[in-house]
C-alpha cells in the first residue's frame, strides 16, 4: 500500500550525512522524507566525537571536502539552537622530537598550499596553548580551521531545520525499481513510499542499502572506542593529538599516524579517541584499545592519570577499500545516490557531501570535483 | 598461586550478597578452587547489610527476619577454601573462551587505591544483584528525599533513620518491608503509599499459594504495621514534596489505572523524610558488555536471559539472584547453589551431578520462587500514565541537571524515541550514575513519542561497571591482539 504524499527524495539514513543531505535537498526546493531503521542519529552520528578536522588529512579530494564542509559548517551552526555545540577549538599536532617535527613541518607546509591554514609553534609556546601538555615534546603546529560540533545533536537539528518528514524505526526492507531499472521508491514494513530519488546515507550499512538496489558498494564497519572522563574543568582547550610520521622511501610520500585525540568538550568531560579494528559489528569491550587510549592520553596529559573514565562506547566507521567515500549517483540504478563510506570523518564531511548531493538531485554544478569519490569505482570489483 | 596467569581459578564469583555467598560456597564444598570478589567490605550483599564491627551493634540481625540464614552461609564461607577478596569494584569482565575468563577490578573501600586486580578463572559467576528504580516527581531532589531501600541499608549499616515522621511510598513488597523496618527502629511512619492496587495479586493465585513463605513475610510486616498504625494507601502516589530546605510535607494524590494522577485527589501529609522506590532494577552491565542477551521483565526493566542452569547466552558465564529478575534473597540463594552445581558439572565433566534429587527440588523451587517474582513484578508494574506528575521543571537527571521538559522537548521536537537518543541529545544519564537513576524516568519519557514509529527500547550499554582512573587503563599488561596499530583517523 502506497503511503500518501509521494516527496521528491527519500533520504536512507538519519545521521549526519543523511540530514545533512536533506537540509540542503530541501533548501533547493525538494521536498524530503528521510527514513532510519532506529533512532535520529542511532549509528555511527551518536558514536562520534564531533571532530570537523583538517588537520590530519593530507592533500587530496578529502581534503578539499573537508575544507568546503570546514566553511559550511561555520555558517550551519550560527543557525541552529545553541550551535549544536559548534566550537572552532583548533587543532594542535605536537611532535616528540626533532625528526618528527621535522616531518610534521614538511606535512604541514604541503597542506597549506592545498588552502590549510597551520601555524607552527615553538617547544617553548606549547604551553601557553596547552598549559598541562607533557614537557619535553619538540614543538607543534595549530591548524586554528579545525573545530567540534556535538554530532548528535547536529544531526536532529538539521533534520529539524530540513523540514523534512522523519520516519524513524522504519527499516528499509527493498528498493522499489521501474521496468527499466530506475529507482522508484523504498519499501518499508510500514508501507511503501515512492519518490525517483533516493539517496543511500546508510553510514555502516550502506553497502546493505547499495545492494537492495541492486548495485555494489563495498561498505566495511571497523570499530573505535572513545572514553570519556569525568567533567573537568577545562584542562584540554585544543583538540590535541601527537604526529608520528613513517617515511615511505619508495613512494617519497609520509604516512600520518596518531596517537590518542584528547580534547575538552563544553560540558566538561574529556574525550579520548580513537583505536581501529576490523571486527566487524562486535561491541564487546576491547581492553586493550581501552589501554591503549589512556595510556596516549596521559603520555600528552600526565595530570589525566588520575582522572576517571566514566564510560565508555564503540561506533563503527564506515569504511571502503580506498578510505574515500562515495558521493554521487549510482552508475547503474538511475535514480539511486550515495552518500556513505566516510570512516571516521562523517560529521566533517557531512555538509560539502550533502551540499553535492543536493546539486547532483537538481542537475547544477557540484561544489567540487566529485570524480573521485564516484560510486561506480568499485564496480566489477569483487569481494 | 592460583589465579596467577599459569594458574586460573575454577570460578570467579562476582557480588557476595545472598546468591554469590552460596554460590561460592556451594562450589568450592563441591571441590572447585573459587574467589570471590565483593565491592564491600563484609559479604551479605545489600539484604543481608549490618553495621560495621566498630559500631558496636549488641544485635546486628534485629532488622533481619532471616538472620540465621545468613549466618550459616558466613559460617561455610569462614571454613570453606574459597579466596574472599572484599574492597574489591569490578570494573570489566573479558573472555578470551569459554573456559577463559579474566576479572578486572579495582581495589580499596571506594575503588580508589590505585591497585588495579585481574583475575583469570575458567567460569564466571555473576551475581551484581539489583540497584533502586527511581521515579522522579515534583520535589524529589529535597534533603530529606531517601530510597527506600537506601533508608533500609542505611537502617542496617549504622542504624541511622533518615527522619522522625517518615513517609514511605512507590511500589513493590520492599515498602512493607522498609515501613516495617523504620517502625522498628523507632521512627513513625505516617502512611505507606502504594501507587498500584494489591488486588493485583489476585491474578496470580497460583504464584501466591505456592509460595506460602511469602504470605507469612506479608504477615508478619502487617501485623507491625497495624501495631504501630500505620495507614496503608493503595492506588496513590506522593506528585509533590513541600519544604524550603528539607522536606516538611508531602502531596499524596490518587491514582487512576494507568497510574494517572486524578486532578483534585491530593492530600497534604506532614513529615520530615520520604521514603520512595519504585522496585529493583537488576545490575547486568558486566554481562551485557559481553554480549549476553536480556529479557524484559513484567516490569519493565531488563534482567539476564538465562537457561534451566542459570547459565548466560555467553557459554562459560552464569549468574544467580536479581541479575536474573528481581527476585528476594530465598530465591537468589537457591539459584547461586544451582549455578555452582552447573558449573561443577562443566568443568569436571560430572553431569550427574545435575540430577540428584537434591538438585531436582532446588530446580523446583527455583522456578515456583521465580514465578511468584514475575507475578508480583507484573502487579507492580509502573502505569504508563506517571509521567503525568512529572511537572516540565522537574529535574530528571540529576547528575547532568536535565529537566523532563528539557527531555520533552527531544522526544517531540527532535525525534528521540528511546533513552539512548535522549542521552545524546541532553546529556540525560551522561553524568555519575550512568542514568541508574534516570534511566527508567527517560525511557518512559521516551516511549511517550513512539506511536509514530516504533524503536524498541534496548538495555542501558555500560561497558565501565564502575568509574576507571586513565592510570589504572595506562597500566593493563598490553595485548598483541588487540587493535590495528595507529593508524590516520
Amino acid at each position: 500500500m502506497p503511503l500518501s504524499n509521494s516527496p521528491d527524495v527519500i533520504v536512507v539514513g538519519a545521521g549526519v550525512v543523511g540530514a545533512a543531505c536533506a537540509y540542503y535537498a530541501a533548501r533547493s526546493g525538494l521536498s524530503v522524507t528521510v527514513v532510519d531503521r532506529g533512532p535520529v542519529a542511532g549509528g555511527t552520528t551518536g558514536a562520534g566525537e564531533g571532530n570537523l578536522l583538517v588537520s590530519d588529512k593530507e592533500p587530496g579530494p578529502e581534503l578539499d571536502l573537508a575544507l568546503l564542509s570546514t566553511r559550511l559548517w561555520r555558517d550551519l551552526a550560527a543557525g541552529l539552537p545553541d550551535g549544536a555545540e559548534y566550537e572552532a577549538k583548533g587543532g594542535l599536532v605536537v611532535a616528540r622530537d626533532a625528526a618528527r617535527m621535522t616531518a610534521l613541518r614538511a606535512f604541514a607546509r604541503s597542506q597549506t598550499a592545498a588552502g590549510v591554514t597551520a601555524q607552527e609553534v615553538p617547544a617553548d609556546a606549547l604551553h601557553d596553548l596547552e598549559p598541562h601538555l607533557a614537557p619535553g615534546l619538540a614543538g607543534g603546529f595549530l591548524y586554528p580551521q579545525d573545530a567540534q560540533v556535538q554530532p548528535a545533536l547536529a544531526a536532529a537539528h538539521l533534520l529539524r531545520a530540513s523540514g523534512a518528514r522523519v520516519r524513524t524505526g522504519q527499516e528499509v526492507t527493498a528498493v522499489l525499481t521501474g521496468a527499466s531499472g530506475e529507482v522508484r521508491g523504498v519499501r518499508t514494513r510500514a508501507g511503501d513510499l515512492h519518490a525517483p530519488y533516493v539517496v543511500n546515507a546508510a553510514g555502516t550499512w550502506g553497502g546493505e542499502v547499495a545492494r537492495l538496489a541492486g548495485a555494489h558498494l563495498p561498505v566495511l564497519p571497523r570499530r573505535g572506542f572513545v572514553l570519556v572522563t569525568e567533567p573537568l574543568p577545562r584542562v584540554v582547550r585544543h583538540k590535541v593529538y601527537a604526529a608520528d610520521y613513517v617515511a615511505d622511501v619508495a613512494s617519497g610520500s609520509a604516512a600520518l599516524q596518531t596517537s590518542a585525540v584528547v580534547e575538552g568538550t563544553p560540558a566538561g568531560p574529556v574525550l579520548i579517541g580513537a583505536s581501529r579494528e576490523r571486527v566487524g559489528f562486535d561491541r564487546t569491550l576491547s581492553v586493550e584499545a581501552l589501554r591503549r587510549l589512556a595510556a596516549g592520553a596521559t603520555e600528552l596529559f600526565p595530570v589525566l592519570a588520575g582522572v576517571r573514565a566514566l564510560r565508555t562506547y564503540a561506533g563503527f566507521r564506515p569504511y571502503l577499500p580506498d578510505h574515500l567515500p562515495a558521493v554521487g549517483a549510482d552508475p547503474s540504478v538511475p535514480g539511486l545516490l550515495h552518500a556513505c563510506g566516510h570512516e571516521g570523518a562523517g560529521i566533517g564531511l557531512a555538509p560539502a557531501t550533502g551540499l553535492a548531493v543536493a546539486r547532483v538531485l537538481t542537475g547544477d554544478e557540484p561544489p567540487l570535483d566529485l570524480r573521485p569519490f564516484d560510486p561506480g569505482r568499485f564496480t566489477g570489483v569483487t569481494a | 598461586m592460583t589465579g596467577s596467569p599459569s594458574e586460573p581459578y575454577d570460578l570467579a564469583v562476582v557480588g557476595a550478597g545472598p546468591a554469590g555467598l552460596a554460590g561460592a560456597v556451594t562450589a568450592a564444598e563441591l571441590g572447585l578452587s573459587t574467589v570471590l570478589l565483593d565491592a564491600s567490605g563484609r559479604p551479605g550483599g545489600q539484604y543481608f547489610r549490618h553495621p560495621a564491627p566498630g559500631l558496636g551493634a549488641t544485635r546486628p540481625g534485629a532488622l533481619h527476619h532471616d538472620w540465621p540464614a545468613f549466618t550459616a552461609l558466613r559460617r561455610r564461607l569462614a571454613a570453606s577454601d574459597v579466596t574472599h577478596l572484599a574492597h574489591h569494584h569490578v570494573w570489566t569482565v573479558t573472555r578470551r573462551a569459554a573456559d577463559d575468563w579474566t576479572v578486572h577490578a579495582l581495589t580499596g573501600p571506594d575503588g580508589d587505591d590505585g591497585k588495579p586486580v585481574r583475575i583469570r578463572a575458567r567460569a564466571v559467576l555473576l551475581a551484581t544483584g539489583a540497584h533502586e528504580r527511581h521515579l522522579p516527581f515534583p520535589g524529589w531532589t529535597l534533603p530529606g528525599v531517601v530510597g527506600a531501600g537506601g533508608a533500609q541499608a542505611m537502617l542496617k549499616a549504622g542504624l541511622v533513620l533518615p527522619g522522625r515522621r517518615v513517609v514511605v511510598a512507590g511500589s513493590g513488597p520492599l515498602l512493607l518491608a522498609v515501613a516495617s523496618s523504620l517502625t522498628a527502629a523507632g521512627a513513625h511512619v505516617p502512611e505507606v503509599v502504594e501507587a498500584a492496587g494489591y488486588l493485583g495479586y489476585a491474578r496470580h493465585p497460583r504464584a501466591l499459594a505456592t509460595n506460602p513463605h511469602k504470605l507469612v513475610e506479608a504477615a508478619v510486616h502487617g501485623t507491625a504495621l497495624a501495631r504501630h498504625r500505620v495507614r496503608l494507601r493503595p492506588r496513590s502516589a506522593v506528585t509533590a514534596v513541600h519544604g524550603t530546605d528539607r522536606v516538611e510535607a508531602v502531596t499524596v494524590s490518587r491514582l487512576g489505572p494507568d497510574w494517572r494522577p486524578l486532578p483534585g485527589t491530593g492530600r497534604r501529609v506532614p513529615c520530615d523524610a520520604l521514603a520512595v522506590g519504585h522496585g529493583l532494577v537488576p545490575q547486568t552491565e558486566l554481562a551485557t558488555g559481553l554480549g549476553c542477551a536480556t529479557r524484559r521483565t513484567p516490569d519493565g526493566t531488563d534482567a539476564l536471559l538465562l537457561d534451566a542452569w542459570q547459565e548466560t547466552t555467553v557459554p562459560g558465564l552464569w549468574a544467580a539472584g536479581e541479575t536474573g529478575g528481581t527476585g528476594g534473597w530465598q530465591l537468589a540463594r537457591v539459584e547461586g547453589e544451582l549455578a555452582a552445581v552447573a558449573v561443577t558439572a562443566r568443568l569436571r565433566a560430572r553431569p550427574g551431578l545435575t540430577t540428584g534429587r537434591r538438585v531436582r527440588d532446588l530446580a523446583r523451587r527455583r522456578d515456583r520462587m521465580r514465578a511468584f517474582a514475575e507475578a508480583m513484578a507484573a502487579a507492580h508494574a509502573p502505569g504508563a500514565g506517571w509521567t503525568g506528575w512529572l511537572t516540565d521543571d522537574t529535574e530528571v537527571c540529576r547528575c547532568e541537571e536535565v529537566t523532563a521538559g528539557r527531555v520533552r522537548e527531544a522526544v517531540d521536537d527532535l525525534g528521540a524515541r528511546d533513552a539512548r537518543t535522549v542521552k545524546l541529545l541532553t546529556r540525560a544519564g551522561m553524568g555519575w550514575c550512568q542514568g541508574r537513576m534516570c534511566g527508567a524516568a527517560v525511557a518512559a519519557l521516551a516511549a511517550a513519542g513512539r506511536p509514530d514509529g516504533a524503536v524498541p527500547p534496548s538495555p542501558a550499554r555500560r561497558p565501565l561497571a564502575v568509574p576507571v582512573p586513565l592510570a589504572a587503563l595506562a597500566a593493563l599488561p598490553e595485548d598483541p591482539d588487540g587493535p590495528d596499530g595507529p593508524e590516520d583517523h
